[in-house]
């Protein structure tokens, strides 16, 4: 069977079960979409090619399996980096296409040739320039293999021209030789028991789930564990939907904007058992006074992340669900019930502190009080697409996530602009959901263009734009720590209701608490996309919240009802 | 609590042997590694092995111990590394080669052959005024061989950096089992498809 370059690049998507890619077309890469006219492939045209490795990012995380994304040289491949670097701190599995020029232009600096594996060397998993045909189906077959399997991540393959025109006899490789890739699954016995017994005998115990039980499935595994050894979790961001929120041992997000009580358990836990997270400094805080009574388990596929922040008394090298099932069958029931009073302690008057319990409400639009009612009037059944900043921490608070794997969110990059083009991709991915995007005024206008993308293909997105007029986690920031010297953190923006409009999309603004429930109903209801803004106040700030290079245990609680009022009234 | 103890922290010099794939770019993502993680590295040398699809590098770092596990890791990590062992602590050989062009004067050319002699060094190129003298062996050799020389007058200088080899008949050195923390990486042969 003869293919050239660029029909080979159809077959084998289609062989790898793609049925759908994100990209944008451009001179390096037109023999790959002029094939693209004779294959069953559905390819989605995004207005800026950020947005397609985005959304192949968000559909990968929506749906376990690699997202594909395309463009062409130089500033097609360029505008790809922010979110192949995005899928490189999130462990997402991405493959990116990118179109080369001619080969024996390459190093010539010629018409948009620019050096995209040297660029992107450090943000993907593995790349790969192709000059030659013949090389086009191994490597193709290398790239998702390696994307998706031991700790996903992007792989970027740079095709030149030549390779795309030029066609040869085509057979797709059954087999692979990695022999600097192996994975390793399984924990060693030893360690396991070791593990095992660790955990049987920890007083205070905490498990800190991260992003690796969603990418690894291992959803019953944890809660098994959790249920049947009595052990509180806590989660990282990009844990949450590991486990139920509404799950009585779930202690819900520890970290910077975390729970204060899961931060102290971790503060003064006898041993923590990490699954599949990385003691990100986000999570931390100051490592010199992190959870100083603790023994650690660390499980992680990655070898590289045992020991790297956080000494490891037991490092498990494996797959997060298979480790929990070696260890499961050794770990007995616990009462633990000291540890569990003293949780309700630290928990105290944390909804006492709440915002939303100050009757602050009257004619006061908060943030959270949206975030808590998209969660109240969906019923909390829909997929959340949030960005960053305020709205993703909030979000992260005041939405209770109980489906799984229900949040999908930018961790390790926060790259603003994330949650519309991710949303697109998680659409696709879960075409039966309802999938919110919940996003800053910031962030919206990072994505406004992907609007148009939305529309040509009919998808009924909710977007949610928590407009607070600035930037607003900036502004937090520099209140608490620049001594309110603000600085470039006033944003002003467009009309959205008549950009939504200009668009053809449904617009609706909501200035009032009162009118909130009743525009999350409008915009369930519309069977297209819905641009709803909510006109929210400027001046709060989330909390709790650890400074940078302080303690776990030293973070800011939220404040006492007065002072509440006090900022109320001033703001 | 920060990983690392006292003797964990302090530096000395480690050696590393990786086996790479040959395949164009590979030294690049190893460079770039050790840029991106800050690792200093001392010396660094690839060459040909026996077989023509691996490529050895002989990787000299003066790191703690930690640090040393850390670049380890971090080598194995890479797709086109297959195979990656500190041997600082196995019995090995190390050597390391250089070439150096001293003046020569014909009066104390007598002087320098002897010292040649000694250091069972030779000489391989002769010019009027100057000779190369090419001397191999381990570090500590080479060095008191520039040492000697310096009075003559070095007028250049290059070294090869470190090579070095496992004793006996095997490649791994048999009791250098990782003690990086985590467990024998190099169990599954072939990856689960
Ligand atoms: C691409 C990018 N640029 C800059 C930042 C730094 N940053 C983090 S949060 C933030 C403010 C976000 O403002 P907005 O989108 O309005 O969200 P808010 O915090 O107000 O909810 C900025 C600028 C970032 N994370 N990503
Ligand atoms: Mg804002």
């Amino acid at each position: 069977m003869r293919r050239t370059g660029a029909q080979m690049v159809w077959e084998i998507l289609r062989r790898e079960g793609v049925q759908i890619i994100f990209g944008y077309p451009g001179g390096a890469i037109l023999p790959i979409y002029d094939a693209l006219v004779d294959y069953p492939i559905h390819h989605v045209l995004v207005r800026h090619e950020e947005n397609a490795a985005l959304a192949a990012d968000g559909y990968a995380r929506a749906t376990g399996r690699v997202g594909v994304c395309m463009a062409t040289s130089g500033p097609g491949a360029m505008n790809l980096v922010t979110g192949l670097a995005c899928a490189m701190l999130d462990s997402s599995p991405v493959v990116a296409i990118t179109g080369q020029v001619t080969s024996h232009l390459v190093g010539s600096d010629a018409f948009q040739e620019i050096d995209v594996t040297g660029v992107t060397l450090p943000i993907t998993k593995h790349n790969y320039l192709v000059n030659r045909v013949e090389e086009l189906p191994r490597v193709m077959k290398e790239a998702f293999y390696i994307a998706r399997s031991g700790r996903p991540g992007p792989v970027l393959i740079d095709i030149c021209k030549d390779a795309q025109m030029a066609s040869t006899g085509f057979e797709y490789p059954e087999t692979i030789e990695l022999p600097g890739y192996r994975p390793v699954l399984r924990g060693p016995e030893e360690q396991i028991r070791q593990a095992a017994a660790y955990i049987n005998a920890a007083e205070r115990p905490m498990i800190l789930a991260g992003h690796g039980i969603i990418l690894s499935g291992a959803n019953d595994e944890l809660r098994e564990l959790a249920e049947r050894g009595n052990i509180p979790v806590s989660t990282t961001l990009l844990g949450i939907g590991g486990l139920p929120e509404s799950h009585p041992l779930n202690l819900r997000m520890m970290g910077m904007h975390g729970q204060a009580y899961a931060n102290m358990a971790i503060q003064e836990a006898d041993l923590l058992i990490a699954l599949g997270m990385r003691f990100d400094d986000r999570v931390t805080g100051n490592l010199k006074s992190y959870a100083p009574r603790a023994e650690v388990i660390h499980v992680d596929i990655d070898p590289v992340e045992i020991g790297k922040n956080v000494r490891a008394d037991v490092g498990i090298v494996g797959d997060a669900k298979q480790v929990l099932r070696q260890i499961l069958p050794f770990i007995e029931p616990r009462y633990r019930s000291a540890w569990f009073a003293q949780i309700e302690r630290w928990r105290g008057d944390a909804g006492a502190r709440d915002i939303l319990n100050q009757g602050l409400l009257k004619d006061m639009l908060l943030a959270p009080y949206v975030i808590h009612e998209i969660w109240r009037g969906t019923g909390g059944d829909i997929t959340v697409v949030s960005d960053v900043g305020q709205n993703q921490m909030w979000e992260a608070q005041y939405f209770q996530h109980d489906r799984q794997n229900q949040l999908i969110t930018s961790g390790g990059l926060g790259t603003m602009g994330f949650a519309v083009p991710a949303a697109i991709g998680t659409k696709f991915g879960r075409p039966d959901d309802e999938v919110w995007a919940v996003v800053g005024d910031g962030g919206f206008q990072m994505s406004i263009p992907e609007l148009a993308t939305v529309v040509q293909e009919k998808l009924p997105l909710k977007i949610a734009v928590i407009n607070n007029g600035c930037l607003g986690m900036v502004r937090q920031w520099q209140e608490l720590l620049h001594d309110r010297r603000y600085s470039e953190i006033r944003i002003a923006g467009p009309d959205l209701v008549k950009l939504a409009d200009a668009y053809g999309i449904k617009g609706q603004r909501v200035r009032r608490p009162d009118d909130v429930a009743e525009a999350i109903r409008v915009a369930r209801q519309c069977p297209g996309p819905v641009l709803t803004e909510f006109v929210v106040e400027p001046e709060i700030n989330v909390f709790p919240m650890v400074q940078p290079g302080k303690g776990l245990h030293e973070m800011w609680r939220r404040p006492m009802p007065s002072r509440n009022m006090a900022m109320a009234e001033k703001v | 609590m920060p990983p690392g103890d006292d003797s964990s922290t302090r530096k000395s010099t480690h050696i590393l042997v990786a086996l790479v794939e040959n395949k164009p770019g590979v030294l690049n993502r190893v460079a770039s590694l050790f840029r991106r993680r800050s690792f200093n590295i001392e010396s660094l040398t690839v060459g040909h092995t026996e077989s023509p699809d691996i490529s050895r590098m002989t990787i000299v770092v003066d790191t703690s111990k930690t640090s040393a596990a850390l670049v380890e890791k971090n080598l194995n990590k890479l797709i086109n590394v297959i195979d990656v062992q500190d041997v600082t602590h196995a019995p090995i050989v190390v050597r390391d080669l250089a070439l150096i062009k001293v003046t020569a004067p014909a009066e104390r050319r007598a002087e320098i052959m002897q010292l040649v002699d000694i250091f069972r060094a030779k000489i391989v190129d002769v010019y009027a005024e100057s000779v190369i003298v090419e001397v191999t062996g381990p570090e500590a050799k080479i060095d008191s061989m520039v040492e000697l020389l310096h009075p003559f007058g070095i007028i250049e200088m290059v070294r090869t950096g470190r090579v070095a080899m496992v004793r006996g008949s095997g490649y791994r050195a048999p009791y250098v089992l990782s003690d990086n923390g985590t467990n024998g990486l190099r169990v599954n042969p072939t990856p689960n498809l």
